[in-house]
């Protein structure tokens, strides 16, 4: 396919946009020196990729994005963030030194170059073609299919997955909770 | 639309990612990063399903587990964070050197 043909488009100007965007914030998020900022940047990010998600006509991955992760697990980045008492401000003590960073770079952008060579060299030209007329209509998943096929096809990974997240659950209280005989004895011990 | 667009951007966000696993000191930040390569496999895993063209949408079903997964994860690693910010008095993973000889 001829760049000039990619680019006029619509779908492609519109991912674009959205390409540019997720990659700019998400490099913000990496690099910025501000604890918040890199968490602001990340719900960017986020956002980005819920709409490629709605680009690609996964409207409830895309939802489901938006969420859980900008609605919940941002939430709870931002209240460890604010008990673990990191610095507010600008910082430059939240990433290692220039020895570390530039072989990180650089194995980074190693990683990407194989992925990438990989994935051109095993896909070429290949298009996401629109979705035969079925179950999908015009390419849009509907919700109903993939309800549908979570509970039939997929339920015991689904019921596999509350379990963990029940253990998640408990985990996380038993491990953030304070030791109930431990703070017993500090209660003592200021006591005395 | 080419599925190459869509494996290289999930490509180039991953590799963001692992940058700033492997720069960044604090443990949240860290995490923070995590979430950015969980975002890009996720990219890949509905191009992939709209690739195929599955009817059964296996791909955005696994997208959806990966989130959930995610979400566990970010509240098993905040509350371990929490512990050690408690007994360290420090968010920095360079200095969790307990089990170095």
């Amino acid at each position: 396919m001829i760049l000039t043909d990619w680019f006029t488009m619509p779908e492609n100007f519109v991912y674009s946009a959205i390409g540019v965007t997720m990659l700019a914030t998400a490099y913000r998020v990496v690099t910025t020196r501000n604890v918040v900022h890199a968490v602001l940047h990340l719900v960017a990010a986020l956002a980005a990729s819920a709409a490629l998600f709605l680009l690609l006509g996964a409207e409830f991955v895309a939802w489901t994005v938006v969420l859980v992760y900008i609605g919940a697990v941002i939430v709870l980045f931002l209240f460890g963030i604010m008990i673990t008492r990191a610095p507010l401000g600008v910082e430059t003590e939240l990433s290692h030194p220039r020895r570390i960073r530039i072989p990180a770079a650089i194995v980074s952008f190693a990683l990407f170059l194989v992925i990438g060579s990989t994935m051109v060299g095993a896909f070429k030209d290949d298009v996401i073609e629109p979705a035969p007329q079925g179950t999908m209509e015009f390419g849009i998943t509907r919700t109903a299919d993939v309800g549908q096929s979570i509970f039939q096809r997929f339920v015991i990974p689904f019921e596999v997955v509350s379990v963990l997240l029940l253990a998640a659950l408990i985990g996380a209280i038993v491990l953030a909770r304070k030791d109930p005989t431990e703070e017993e004895s500090e209660a003592t011990g200021t006591m005395r | 639309m080419l599925i190459n667009q869509f494996l290289l951007l999930g490509a180039a966000l991953f590799s963001l990612g692992v940058y700033g696993v492997l720069t960044r000191k604090n443990a949240v930040l860290v995490l923070l990063s995590v979430e950015l390569m969980l975002a890009a496999v996720n990219i890949n895993l509905v191009a992939f399903d709209r690739y195929f063209v599955d009817t059964e949408a296996a791909g955005q079903v696994f997208a959806l587990f990966v989130i959930t997964v995610a979400a566990a994860e970010v509240g098993i690693g905040l509350a371990i964070v929490l512990l050690i910010f408690r007994v360290r008095k420090s968010a920095n993973v360079d200095e969790f050197d307990l089990m170095k000889l």
